[in-house]
Formats: structure tokens, sequence, C-alpha cells
């Protein structure tokens, strides 16, 4: 399974990436493998709040609805609209492409609840 | 309760294969391999093999064997001459469904090809409803399945066993020797497509496995597992039971009306279902597809825009028309091909057509 380098992960297996001001979230290589076929994804809205530990929307691959958890708190920024079209970005290029919003976070402390990604490999090994 | 999984006499080729395994009703089996989409376009154009060794086989001897099942069961096997097979339900005795199963006609007595989940059940079932010269025997661990299903399924079926099997009629089987393994051919499935069920001793079955993998090659031929199986199924509007079908509905509910033989003297469930016919159905089984985005998924509600007329049953996305749609249970003034409605997905309504029959066009050689 890949884990790419330089990203902070969080335990529901979402990956978060530094980008000056913002943030990007996505789904790492662990959950689209999971998931299998990703047909669907319900892009959410300019502005909504993300709340660390809750679900802020949903992807759905052939076989079951999969809740995407908020890795942060903050604010959205962006979304990735091509996702509504391709989904399958989400398989093909889970760090790249297939990123799912851009945050602003609440505050600078967001990264204490995230593993790096050497700590994500081991979280890997365990579950 | 001790819970241990039985693997199929197939488990090594799957984990060759790279399968993501799944528990599926106390046994290990390949959910997918590559991907439900690729599996699923896979046998809709050229070719697919499943192993389906988790089905149950019930085998039915003495001399009142066929007597005592055609008693029990809702369609008329009397009519079966050996070679072919029926399509067949065991009812309660309010006509809910105990089970949808496979009756095949043969010397001996009859061969039941019943579903994984209802095995046990079954077995008790018939064992405590029939009487006289009869034996059942459940011969599910001792016997594999592999189904073979597509457009190419014949080329490949004859290039393994080498000998014609284009004769062989849709419901029909015949018991082949292969070397000599006995290997039953039947000529059946649920894609759609045009396909064989291949039923063989456990020990035997890797050797046909390969074989046929290794002579499918030219054929476009993959491994699909039950993820796939399940959206080939649903694109055909074909039922599954425990999702479609329980006991809770019966086959008047479910549209499988003309699998229930009312001219026969008497089966278990006949007076109830015959009550539920003069009454008339409330319910009614549809095809449905969606016109917006969205996925259903069972247990979402269906509503005609105001209020609540039915219950998804199953839902997915059609891999062929990149489409989500479902089957489900809609009051009977609905049930018309055509027929606009909307399903509840998390906040919206998503708007749907009501579709009797296949919900998506096939290659229409079944």
């Amino acid at each position: 399974m890949q884990v790419a380098k330089g990203l902070l992960y969080s335990k529901d297996h979402e990956w978060v990436k530094c980008e000056g001001a913002s943030i990007k979230i996505g789904i790492t290589d662990f959950a689209q493998d999971k998931l299998g076929d990703v047909v669907f994804v319900e892009v959410p809205s300019l502005d909504d709040q993300l709340i660390q530990g809750e679900p802020f929307t949903v992807v759905e691959s052939v076989k079951a609805v999969s809740e995407i958890i908020a890795p942060i708190d903050g604010t959205i920024v962006a979304v990735n609209d091509r996702l509504e079209d391709s989904p399958e970005l989400i398989n093909e290029d889970c760090y790249g492409q297939g990123w799912i919003v851009s945050v602003e976070p609440q505050d600078e402390e967001y990264v204490d609840n995230l593993m790096t990604d050497q700590e994500y490999e081991i979280y890997l090994k365990e579950v | 309760m001790v819970h241990t999984l039985v693997h199929t006499s197939l488990y090594q080729e799957h984990l060759a294969l790279h399968a993501k395994m799944v528990d599926f009703h106390g046994w290990t089996m390949p959910m997918e391999y590559t991907s439900i989409m690729a599996e699923h376009r896979c046998v809709r154009e050229s070719v697919g093999i499943f192993d389906l060794s988790h089905m149950g086989e019930l085998l039915v001897t003495g001399s009142d064997g066929v007597t005592a099942m055609n008693a029990l069961v809702a369609n008329d096997i009397s009519v079966l001459a050996p070679g072919q097979i029926q399509y067949n339900f065991l009812l309660t005795k309010s006509g809910g469904i105990i089970d949808d199963i496979l009756v095949y006609r043969i010397p001996e007595g009859l061969y039941l090809v019943v579903n994984a989940s209802n095995t046990t059940k079954d077995y008790q079932w018939i064992i405590e409803h029939t009487s006289g010269d009869i034996q059942i025997r459940n011969i599910t661990l001792a016997t594999a399945l592999i189904a073979i299903q597509g457009p190419n399924s014949l080329a490949v079926l004859e290039k393994t066993l080498q000998q014609p099997f284009s004769h062989l009629a849709y419901y029909g089987f015949c018991d082949v020797d292969w070397g000599g393994v006995q290997i039953r051919v039947s000529r059946t499935g649920y894609t759609g497509e045009d396909g064989f069920e291949l039923y063989l001793a456990h020990v035997d079955a890797p050797a046909l496995w390969v074989e046929l993998l290794v002579n499918g090659a030219e054929f476009a031929i993959a491994p699909i597992g039950l993820g796939a199986r399940d959206t080939l199924r649903l694109e055909m509007g074909m039922p599954l039971y425990g999702n479609e079908i329980t006991e809770e509905t019966t086959p008047l509910e479910a549209g499988l009306e003309r699998f229930v033989k009312f001219s026969k003297a008497n089966f278990f469930g006949k007076k109830s279902l015959l009550a539920q016919k003069k009454q008339g159905i409330k319910r009614r089984l549809v095809g449905l597809e969606l016109q917006g985005r969205g996925i259903p998924r069972a247990g979402y509600p269906i509503t005609d825009g105001e209020t609540v007329i039915g219950q998804v049953s199953s839902g997915s996305i059609s891999p062929m028309k990149g489409k989500g749609i479902a089957l489900g249970y809609v009051q009977t003034a609905y049930a018309v091909s055509g027929s606009q409605v909307y399903i509840k997905i998390r906040s919206d309504f998503v708007a749907a057509k009501v579709i009797k029959g296949r919900i998506v066009q096939n290659n229409k050689r079944r």
C-alpha cells in the first residue's frame, strides 16, 4: 500500500497536505483500495465547516457508502469538481488528482492529532 | 457458538489471483479480484469464471421423492424430463418465500440447488414436510460449482471439455466425463448472459478451474467475484434471496407468478397465495433507474414526491449505464413501466423511472 511522503495522516485514512495557507484533504491508498471502484462522490459545498472527527461528505463504491471523516477543523475554500464526473480519480490518483477538498484550518494546532507518513505506515501494519 | 469459516476447494486459487476475500454466510468467498466494474464488463463483453461452491446442493431420491417434493414446491416438477431444470420456490404456509431454488430432474430423483444462506433451513424444511419413501442428502460440502458466463462462455467450455454444447437448451443440463472427472454441465446462470454452471466433486474443482482459465485466455476470460455477480443480476432485475425475496414476501408480490402453478392439486402455501391473488397484491417488486445523480441502496424510501410509497430492496450503480439502478417494492398503483417516483438518498429526493423486467438491456442471449 502506497503512503505518500511528506503528508499528514488521520486514523480514518485521510491525508492532509499543507499548501500555503490552505490544506488539501483526500483519502489514502489504503482507503481507496478497501473501497474498491469509487463510483460516486458527494462533492461538498464551499464554506462548509469541517469538524475534526465528524463526517463531512460521502464517497460511494459499487458496494458501499463510506463517510469521509474530517481530519481537522476548518472551512472549505475549494472543492474538486472533477470528482462529480470522474469519481474514479480517487482510485487512480488518490494523493493527486483525487483530492476532495481544500480547507482553511481553524488554527495551527491541527497537526497535533495527525500522523507523519512514517507513523501512518506503522499504523497501517496494526490495522 | 463456534464460528468457523468454510473454504471452497478453490480458496488457494483465489489467493493466488489476489482476490479480496469476504465472509459470506459462513463461507470465505472472493468479493473482487481486480475491480467490480471491470469484472462486470468482462462478463457482458467476453466471459467470466466464478467460484459458486458455497451454493447448496441437495439430492432427493426414493420412489416417492418426486411426488412428495411436488406437493411441497410451487412450480410443477411433474412436467420435467431428465435433463431439464426448473426455477422453483419453497413457500411457508402463508405463501412467504423460504427459498428460491433450481430443480434438476435426474433419473434417480431430483438435484436441488439452493441459496448458501438457506441450505440447512431448506434441508430441514424438506425433511419435516415430506413423507413416504424419500431420502434427502445435503451434498454441499462435497460439491464444487464453477460458473462461466458471458458471450464467449460456449467457446471456452467446448475447448475445455472437448465436446459440443451448442445443442444444450437453456435450463437444460447433461452429465459429461472429462478424463475420468464427472461434470454436470448446466446452461443456467445469474447474469443474463449465455453461460454454464458446472457441478463436480470438490477435489476435482481446482484442475477444471485452471483449465478453464488457460483455455479462456484467448477469449479474454477473467475471474469474477461476488461483487460483480450482484451488479450483473441487478441489471437483469433478478431477485436476490434476503433482499427482494424473503419469508415476508410472496412470489406474487415479487412478480414471479409464472413460476407458481395454481393448476396443481396442492402445494405448500397455495391457499394463502390464492387468497392474496383474489384480494390483489398491495405492493409489487419493480426495477428503478435513477434520472439524477446518486446511488440507491437497500432500505432507502421510495416516494411519489410527497408520501412514501415503497422501499429499495437492492441498489447499486449499473456499470453498463453508469447510472444508479435499484429493485424495490412499491404500492401496486406505481408498478407501471415509466411511472415517475423519487428515491430518498440522504437528504435528497432523486427522480427515478419504474422499469419492469430487465433494468438494463444486454446481449439478449438470455
